[in-house]
């Protein structure tokens, strides 16, 4: 299995930064082993397992750039990569936007390795299937489902003295369970670093109530409506917003954020004041990675070194209050713009209320409940206006009770102007590597009907 | 996932790269290593046949080896810099076999020896024997003739691998600046360029060597009005193609003349990006669209991607019988549908075939990844559905003897599943001109170029945007439009057909980074038409205030 020590993955870094001729030198060592199961119509379909462990060099002469990658771990070898990300670099064009390595840097432990996930073998990933086809066969359903976990390392190094290790297993699992006659759907997922957490089952069971109730959906003009979103739902729109932070973007008058006149409108109030989203890499629910991407190599990650820049993850404020607090900085833009800069989060948390999602439902008059979404595409990013449709479990509340099930819509909203009209926040989940709480939500905008279930 | 998607993923929008390795693009190497010549054919059918004799003795009764080699490159830049060059070479071996009616897949990376791949095919054939006991069904192979020793090579003029680099960074570089002299405030550029070496043998007795080209020039230029606080983009009017270098020169007859200047079988990048430039500053004070019915009169540049979605995608078997559910999703085109003879896709007028030998597409191959040959067929003949896109495994099920061809892996790591072929719409049979066909049109919208793309799950409901949008009013081109986006239903768009344009007009888009499977895997596949009339379909306004 490919899971180096920090120790044994130190000792082939620190090698291969010791063949270096380079003005500077970085290396990222990635090892994981990675497997999977599918099934559809009950019936498993496909399941396998990869191991893999590489490396990637990046040689800097000067403003010049090279990398190159290998798998193979002899002394030869390694030295012969080196060699080649050295010649690349050699005939790089300059790159304007290279910003010099870091120096050694301080890493918070995240603790997102489970030897539980680590541990998954072919047999657990069949129970695992068998346990989500198994009461659907029973119930004359139809499965459809996916897991995948891996487990793995990166370790990051340069030749001014970096160092950082982090190893991380995950697992996800989804399933879609469907009706004999096809007139009902159900969805549920989840993902977790530690494979203990999860019960195929417990999914299974939650998205074949959803298939259940959702047969001979009825059809509602679209309109603006209430809606209560799920963690899945709300996950999938608001992290599309905080993947649009670049403070670049910004500045440069291409992004929701850019200011009319100039600048941007980092400090205003944008959102309803209960919303405050943060990151934090060693957060125990949602822990990530403690530095942002590989060993060096600046202009964003752009000509090498395995990733971003090796900045330190660390806790950080992105909204508070409603009000934007921080965008998301390259190296070469943070220096550019004589900031500290905080790279792009992975993962964030969204914080809510105390609420179960029953909860918001029986304080609701009149509303939709939203299971998910689906193809969801940028239309406008001026506006962060998006499109998609409901899918797999769309229902009808009145006076605080779940009616009927509804036909599926499409909708047309921004996830700016949705966190301008909250109604109530619950309490948050995992959902997609991110915490996340149910919202309801006022005057969400559906402007088609869909036939699809 | 689409192309822009998938963009987005690599971070290659943001010019951000490169992760030490990856099950798709495999290992960095040197631009030179793209012109070796890789493992000899005589070689290859030594390792062959290593795994074909290992899994027969072990009980297969079915083998099929892929021994491929992938090679990519891209140059990606922006404005005056070039951001990132990659150059990556994925080279194994992956062997499939049927044990007790079942399915089993092993692969190995860099397999050199006989050995490795007589392990592999052990592995698949152990695979597929722990697998059996779960089987409820045996698989029912179609059956296929074996070739014997064949070859295939895309008809490419010029290998984009013997392009210096240098001269393609000159190129972007020389785009980059006609568009800011042209009015951009920003502009970014791309090459993608892609060889897949493939040789395919199987038990059936067939071993095939294919040499496949692929290349897709692409840009965004933005636009910003510091004043107002808007911006707005345009993107290339190019088609990825499965063609070599020679795309990037374009001949006077490869250019379509009209409104803005549209391609054929050559591009020339130069040009479209200094049109592009004009045209992102125009969007700025271009009229929002006012929502309503409108004719929608849509260039082939625009229409490849609703083909690739309202019929493409709805007409995988694989989606049909459920095996997608849980991802992509399933299908309204239904086998009932099928089997009534009469299920109206669209308008008389409408004939959409999908073709796996049409020239400098995306999908064209002599044979598919389990050794099909490829070719030609109806799916729907004068509005009606009339048949599916299926591989081997299930042609018995819409009553087939023979599979259409439609099998693909992304990479010999991958295994191979159905994926979509290159599905265009027939050209209109009588003359008619784009000229021709925007004066009938009273109140319309002239669409060119691709843009925001969102469909359910079973295909019925869509919304697509565009990259241009003209005003038509009493047959005239009146002004341009913003803020457009339409949405319809698959079966009443088709319907709504009226009028298509004749073989003149007829020109491919394509998608080069088509996603599908768990794990995800991506295809390239072309989609054909010429510029088609759509009456009074839904426009919505896209503006909103933030």
């Amino acid at each position: 299995m490919a899971i180096l020590t920090k120790d044994e993955a130190k000792k082939i870094v620190d090698k291969v930064l010791g063949y270096s001729k380079a003005d500077e030198m970085s290396v990222t060592l990635n090892g994981n082993r990675t497997g999977n199961i599918r099934y559809a119509r009950n019936n498993v379909s496909t399941s396998g397992e990869t191991d893999n462990m590489s490396l990637a060099v990046t040689a800097v002469f000067g403003k010049k750039v090279g990398s190159a990658t290998i798998n193979e771990f002899d002394d030869a070898s390694l030295e012969k990569t080196v060699r080649r990300a050295e010649e690349t670099a050699r005939l790089a064009p300059e790159n304007p936007e290279y910003v010099p390595m870091l120096g050694p840097q301080k890493y918070i432990e995240t603790g997102a390795y489970a030897e539980s996930t680590a541990k998954i073998n072919p047999e657990f990933r069949a129970q695992a299937a068998f346990d989500s086809i198994d009461p659907c066969s029973k119930k004359n359903l139809t499965a459809a489902g996916y897991m995948e976990d891996s487990a793995g390392f990166t370790a990051i190094a340069n030749s001014k003295g970096l160092f950082g290790y982090n190893p991380v297993t995950s697992v996800e699992f989804s399933v879609t369970t469907r009706t004999a006659d096809g007139t009902g759907s159900g969805y549920a997922s989840r993902d977790y670093n530690d494979v203990s957490k999860l019960s195929t089952k417990e999914a299974t069971e939650v998205a074949m109530n959803k298939a259940l109730a959702s047969t001979n959906a009825k059809a509602l003009e679209p309109g603006k409506y209430t809606v209560i979103l799920e963690p899945t739902a709300a996950g999938d729109l608001i992290g599309l917003m905080m993947n649009s932070l670049d403070a670049r973007n910004a500045e440069e008058g291409r992004s929701f954020l850019s200011r009319k006149g100039g600048g941007t409108r980092l400090g205003e109030k944008f959102f309803d004041e209960r919303i405050t989203i943060y990151s934090d890499p060693a957060n125990a629910e949602i822990p990530g990675s403690p530095f942002a991407g590989g060993g060096g190599g600046g202009g964003g990650g752009r000509f090498g070194g395995g990733g971003v820049d090796g900045r330190p993850q660390e806790k950080t404020l992105w909204v508070e209050n409603g009000i934007i607090k921080n965008m998301s900085y390259s190296q070469f833009w943070a220096q550019k713009s004589g900031v500290k800069g905080t790279p792009p989060a992975r993962g964030f948390i969204m914080q809510g209320g105390n609420q179960s999602l029953l909860d918001l439902i029986k304080s609701t008059q009149k509303g939709i409940l939203v299971t998910r979404f689906w193809y969801i595409r940028a239309v406008d990013p001026q506006t962060l206006l998006y499109t998609g449709l409901t899918r797999d479990g769309t229902f009808l509340i009145e006076n605080g009770q779940i009616k009927y099930p509804v036909k599926n819509f499409r909708f047309n909203e921004s996830p700016v102007i949705m966190l301008n009209n909250v109604e109530a926040l619950g309490k948050p989940v995992r959902s997609g590597g991110v915490l996340i709480p149910p919202m309801k939500i006022r005057d969400f905008t559906f402007s088609s009907l869909s036939d699809a279930v | 996932m689409n192309r822009r998607d998938f963009l987005q993923l690599t971070g290659l929008s943001a010019g951000a790269f490169l992760l030490p390795d990856s099950a798709v693009f495999g290992r960095s190497v040197a631009p030179e290593a793209l012109l070796e010549p890789g493992v000899d054919v005589a070689v290859k059918k030594r390792l062959a046949d290593a795994a074909l004799n290992a899994a027969k003795a072990k009980g297969a009764s079915y083998t099929d080896v892929r021994i491929g080699r992938y090679l990519r490159q891209f140059v990606i830049t922006r404005e005056d810099k070039v951001q990132n060059i990659v150059n990556t070479e994925s080279y194994g071996v992956g062997v499939r076999v049927i044990v007790d009616g079942c399915w089993g897949f092993a692969s190995v990376v860099e397999a050199k020896s006989e050995a490795q791949t007589a392990k592999a095919a052990e592995e698949a054939v152990a695979i597929a024997k722990a697998n059996a006991r779960l089987m409820k069904q045996p698989v029912q192979l179609a059956p296929q003739k074996g070739f014997g020793e064949v070859s295939w090579k895309a008809p490419i003029k010029k290998n984009a691998f013997e392009v210096p680099i240098k001269e393609k960074v000159d190129l972007l570089l020389t785009v980059n600046d006609a568009a800011l002299k042209n009015g951009a405030n920003y502009v970014n550029s791309v090459l993608f360029m892609v060889n897949e070496q493939k040789y395919f043998a199987s038990s059936d007795g067939s071993y095939i060597d294919q040499d496949i080209h692929r290349l897709w020039p692409t840009f965004t230029v933005t636009a910003i009005d510091p004043k107002s606080g808007k911006f707005e983009t345009r993107s290339e009017l190019s088609a990825p193609m499965g063609m070599g270098y020679d795309y990037l020169q374009a001949n006077p007859s490869d250019k379509i003349t009209g409104i803005t200047t549209r391609y054929n079988k050559g591009y020339d990048m130069l040009e479209d990006v200094t049109s592009a430039a004009k045209h992102a500053k125009q969007k700025l004070t271009a009229k929002s669209v006012e929502a309503g019915k409108y004719d929608l009169v849509l260039d082939p540049s625009h229409l490849w991607l609703t083909i690739h979605e309202s019929v493409g995608h709805p007409l995988e078997l694989d989606r049909v019988l459920g095996y997608e559910a849980n991802f992509a999703g399933t299908s309204f085109a239904t086998l009932d549908k099928w089997k009534s003879k009469n299920f109206n896709y669209g308008s008389k007028q409408v004939n959409l075939f999908a073709d796996k030998t049409q020239v400098g597409s995306l999908g064209a191959v002599g044979w598919d990844d389990e050794g099909v040959a490829c070719k030609k067929w109806d799916l729907v003949k004068d509005g009606t559905l009339v048949n599916y896109q299926a591989i081997r495994d299930q042609v018995h099920i819409i009553g087939e003897n023979e599979s259409q061809g439609c099998c693909y892996a992304d990479n010999w790591s991958s295994v191979q599943f159905q994926r979509m072929a290159n599905v265009s719409l027939a050209a209109g049979k009588t003359p008619l001109s784009v000229e021709q066909m925007i004066k009938d049109v009273k109140k319309g919208i002239y669409i060119i170029g691709d843009g925001s793309f969102s469909i359910d799950q079973q295909r019925y409901n869509f919304q697509f945007g565009g990259q241009l949008f003209y005003e038509i009013k009493d047959g005239q081109i009146a002004g341009m439009l913003k803020d457009v986006a339409y949405q319809s239903n698959t079966q009443e768009f088709w319907n709504s057909c009226v009028q298509i344009c004749d073989e003149k007009d007829y020109r491919l888009g394509g998608s080069f980074f088509d996603g599908k499977g768990q794990p995800m895997q991506v295809s390239a596949v072309s989609h054909g038409s010429s510029t088609t009339r759509f009456n009074g379909v839904n426009v919505i306004n896209t503006a909103r205030k933030i």
